[in-house]
């Protein structure tokens, strides 16, 4: 029950909603609880909330450790 | 998809598992907290391809399967009276409760309706203003932000027809819980991500000071699992017990702030009973006094008296005691079609996943 997906921000509301892309397809969410979240951030989606902005630098570190090894 | 195809790159995979297998050699029983893990780690065969000697644990992280039955009757106490509408996420409709299920009593004509978040619960509440609109409100601290949210907003938008029947749990009380019973003989613990997207990673920290056990929260893709996997082993060859963040794309270690206080204005932490675990102090979360005109319980229906299916074993392997293939019910009697308990019926449930992926274990 706890999943979470990931999603583009397409474009914010004057409400705090947003349309996320995910996989193609648009959905709505709320970005109460990610105000700082900006168009093109990527944001974890879970039951119509976005709980956080994907951090791009910290996701890609785990490439970095492994890659060559 | 980006965050997520990435994740799932096979070469890497091979490489970290075989750093995995040059650390240790001993036996280590890893406990993975989430039920999202749970599926996660059997759909992508991850026990199947990890060394013998390193054992994962299902833990109590799968909500429905926590929830003890005299809630599922509450919940079908409101269901049976007619001035309600029930709202609720799909995965409760088939939990059987003791004598019905709200599957049951939505085909014998009572309002249920599943929703997909607390706010298309709100929105059932602005369509019918002469309806009591009860949302169900089950769930731990990933989803406890989003019950409170509807909260206030119904509360600015002054919708007095929606309630909320708090059913939320708190992960770190549970896993002090299960390791005070000294029922359980862990490791090392797969933290759930998204709990952590939430609560950050101090509220573990008493079980890396206090018990030495190490912990690392983790992402859900195969990668971050086996990642994760080596964060731990690595930490328990070194003798280290500490908490560490694997999924850091997601996790900050202060957590969600808003999220945080907007659970802190709306709930209290109160003692709640978990299926299986018993009571646990301060693990619960109910509606505070100042938000009393959203808490369904103000309503008084009558519930029937618990029944619990003999023979169930679920409690057992919500506390990681036992493996379902354990427990005489499971496939024989016990079924996704026919549960008799809910470690069968969520998706999550341990149960569910060791009957659905069983040639992945």
């Amino acid at each position: 029950m706890c999943l979470a997906i990931p999603g583009r921000v397409k474009e914010i509301y004057p409400d705090h909603t947003a349309d996320l892309e995910i996989g193609g397809v648009i959905k709505k969410a709320s970005l109460e609880l990610v105000p700082q979240a900006s168009v093109g951030d990527y944001v974890l989606l879970h039951a119509g909330f976005a709980l956080e902005v994907i951090n791009q630098k910290k996701a890609e570190e785990i490439f970095q450790a492994w890659e060559g090894k | 998809m980006k965050y997520i195809d990435e994740y799932r790159n096979k070469n890497l995979a091979k490489i970290i598992l075989k750093q995995i297998d040059g650390l240790s050699h001993q036996p280590i029983n890893l406990m993975e907290v989430c039920g999202t893990h749970t599926v996660a780690i059997f759909r992508h065969g991850l026990r199947k391809v990890l060394p013998p000697h390193i054992q994962l644990i299902s833990g109590p992280g799968c909500p429905v399967c926590v929830t003890p039955i005299r809630y599922i009757d509450e919940i079908i106490a409101f269901a049976r009276e007619k001035e309600f509408i029930i709202t609720t996420f799909g995965d409760m409709m088939r939990v059987p409760g003791s004598t019905s299920s709200l599957e049951k009593e939505k085909a014998k004509g009572a309002d249920i309706r599943m929703v997909y978040s607390t706010l298309d619960a709100l929105q059932v509440a602005e369509d019918n203003p002469f309806k009591k609109i009860i949302f169900v409100g089950i769930g731990f601290e990933t989803t406890a932000p989003t019950i409170a949210s509807a909260i206030l907003k119904a509360e600015k938008e002054k919708i007095k027809n929606f309630f909320v029947l708090s059913m939320a749990k708190l992960i770190p009380p549970v896993l002090k819980g299960l390791l005070e019973s000294k029922e359980i003989n862990i490791n090392g613990f797969l933290y759930p991500g998204h709990v952590s997207t939430i609560i950050g990673s101090q509220p573990y920290s008493f079980i890396a000071s206090q018990y030495h056990i190490p912990g690392v929260i983790a992402g859900f893709e195969p990668l971050d699992i086996l990642q994760s996997i080596y964060m731990l082993v690595k930490q328990i060859e070194n003798n280290q017990a500490e908490i560490a963040i694997q999924y850091e794309r997601a996790v900050k270690p202060e957590g969600n702030e808003i999220a945080l206080a907007r659970m802190k204005k709306v709930f209290n932490q109160v003692d709640s009973d978990w299926r299986g675990i018993g009571r646990i102090s301060r693990s619960g979360l109910e509606i505070k006094e100042d938000y009393h005109p959203f808490n369904a319980r103000k309503f008084a229906v009558e519930i029937e008296e618990t029944r619990e299916f003999e023979g169930c074993r679920c409690g057992e392997v919500l506390r990681g005691i036992i493996n379902p293939p354990q427990c005489s019910l499971f496939t024989k009697i016990c079924t996704p079609e026919n549960p008799r308990g809910a470690c069968m019926v969520s998706s999550e449930g341990t149960c569910a996943a060791y009957y659905k992926y069983g040639n992945n274990i």
